[in-house]
């Protein structure tokens, strides 16, 4: 199970605690997990991502065995800890004043 | 008994305040979506349990909630805001053509007779309509055809953010836009025309007859008489008397003529109010002093109402969609300000009291009046 950490408004939103595990069937990227993520909570989709576009939120950082993979492409495959559910695939409201 | 509730968008999240008819004590509740921008909520006068709330960060994008028991339980519905076809360009700040692309939802319009129905008016400027309750939106983009090429951004976006709908005949909508006017429709939204002639803007457009381009920050009518409309413009209050066809103006004796808010006395179709601020670069009321001015003689001789307000040291702003008025007798008037506040008259503008104090940033002010 791939185990992916929601920023609060997001925990908010869909209901859940700090951690949601997703079976994540094809092979495991940003986007395979985005797309597992907004399947089980559909009030997400454009939350993280734009709808139209499926670009990334402009305030919005992914970051993964201790590395920002908000600007890497969105089919990259994640680490193995990621896949093995040993590291969490964080979602994170970027740092912005307000 | 009558009752009012008060739906109150701030930075920070919504806030409801209920009320018997004396409307001297109010029960609070909130906030609702604690850290979010809450920029309006409406009720849909067919059924006041309906209730829909634009709801945004910068963060995480744009949500629409819907609540079915008065706002008591709210549940999140279609957030996908696609523009028709290609979305085209519109004027950037420098002239420039840029990409329309949406940011937000700034105001909500249920229909007079279909709780189902509803409009948003967003930004990038358009404006959407969902026949399903919030679930899905459709753009009526005919009205980007109305040289929206020339659009541009006012300084706080280019943001659809007035939208009155005719009690008389349904297929007239009027719509208002920073900056690019206002425009009404007589087809329910397929076609568009600007309604700006008699406005003026000698700083910001090349001339006089301009068709777009003028930055109306808010309008109102009186669903008695949908002929007649009010305006406040960037500068300038205005009146029109035949649908928008011709704009006149009516600043009169304002102290200043630049603000954001306008709107009129539930029973009285000559009785308008506004919030005077002193300029576009100060953003405050003049003197330091918050006064309500009121017109009973639909513009021309304005009244300032200071009874309850702070009379020194006072600067904050009132925006356009936060001010509102109930139906009840006496009307009640109500306001929200940049510090937090929210004012409410009980009397027509006579007598105000603080109802809030401390709020996050009021954005807007929508009244409900309950049977």
């Amino acid at each position: 199970m791939i185990i992916v950490i929601l920023p609060q408004h997001l925990r908010t939103l869909a209901g859940v605690g700090r951690e949601v595990e997703l079976r994540v069937e094809a092979l495991v990227t940003p986007r395979a997990i985005l797309d597992a993520l907004e399947a089980r909570y559909p009030v997400l989709r454009g939350t993280i991502r734009d709808q139209g576009s499926q670009q990334r939120r402009a305030f919005v950082r992914f970051f993964a065995c201790g590395q920002d993979w908000s600007h890497e492409p969105p089919d990259a495959p994640l680490p193995d800890d990621v896949v093995q559910g040993k590291e969490p695939f964080m979602v994170v409201g970027a740092m912005a004043g307000g | 008994m009558s009752s009012v509730r008060v739906l109150v968008g701030t930075r920070k999240g919504a806030f409801i305040f209920t009320s018997d008819a004396k409307r001297q004590t109010w029960d609070v509740s909130g906030p609702l979506f604690p850290g979010w921008e809450i920029y309006h909520l409406k009720g849909s006068p067919v059924n006041p349990d309906r209730i829909y709330a634009s709801q945004s960060t910068g963060w995480f994008g744009q949500l629409i909630q819907r609540s079915d028991d008065g706002g008591r339980t709210w549940t999140p519905m279609g957030n996908e805001f696609r523009y028709e076809g290609t979305p085209g360009t519109h004027q950037w700040y420098d002239g420039t053509q840029h990409p329309w692309e949406f940011k937000r939802v700034w105001h909500l319009e249920p229909s007079l007779t279909d709780p189902d129905t509803v409009y948003a008016g967003v930004e990038d400027a358009a404006l959407f309509k969902s026949t399903d309750g919030g679930q899905t939106w459709r753009e009526l983009p005919g009205l980007r055809e109305v040289k929206g090429n020339l659009w541009q951004p006012g300084a706080g976006g280019m943001c659809l953010h007035t939208i009155l709908l005719d009690p008389s005949n349904p297929d007239r909508i009027f719509v208002a836009i920073s900056a690019a006017g206002a425009f009404r429709t007589d087809d329910g939204g397929q076609t568009w025309r600007p309604i700006n002639q008699g406005l003026k803007s000698p700083y910001e457009l090349p001339g006089p007859a301009a068709e777009v381009g003028h930055c109306v920050h808010g309008m109102a009518m009186h669903p008695s008489r949908p002929g007649v409309l009010f305006m406040q413009k960037h500068w300038d209050v205005m009146r029109s008397d035949d649908a928008g066809e011709m704009w006149r103006e009516v600043s009169g004796n304002l102290p200043s003529d630049f603000g954001f808010p306008i709107a009129v006395h539930a029973h009285e179709p000559e009785t308008i109010y506004v919030v005077p601020i002193k300029s576009d670069s100060e953003h405050f009321p003049p003197e330091g002093k918050l006064r309500v001015y009121r017109s009973r003689t639909g513009g021309g001789a304005w009244e300032a109402l200071t009874n309850g307000l702070p009379q020194r040291d006072c600067y904050v702003n009132v925006l356009r969609d936060a001010m509102a008025v109930d139906a009840l007798d006496p009307c009640g008037v109500y306001f929200g300000t940049t510090g937090g506040q929210v004012y409410c008259s009980p009397d027509g503008g006579d007598h105000w009291t603080t109802i809030a104090r401390d709020l996050p940033s009021v954005y807007s002010v929508e009244v409900q009046t309950l049977a």
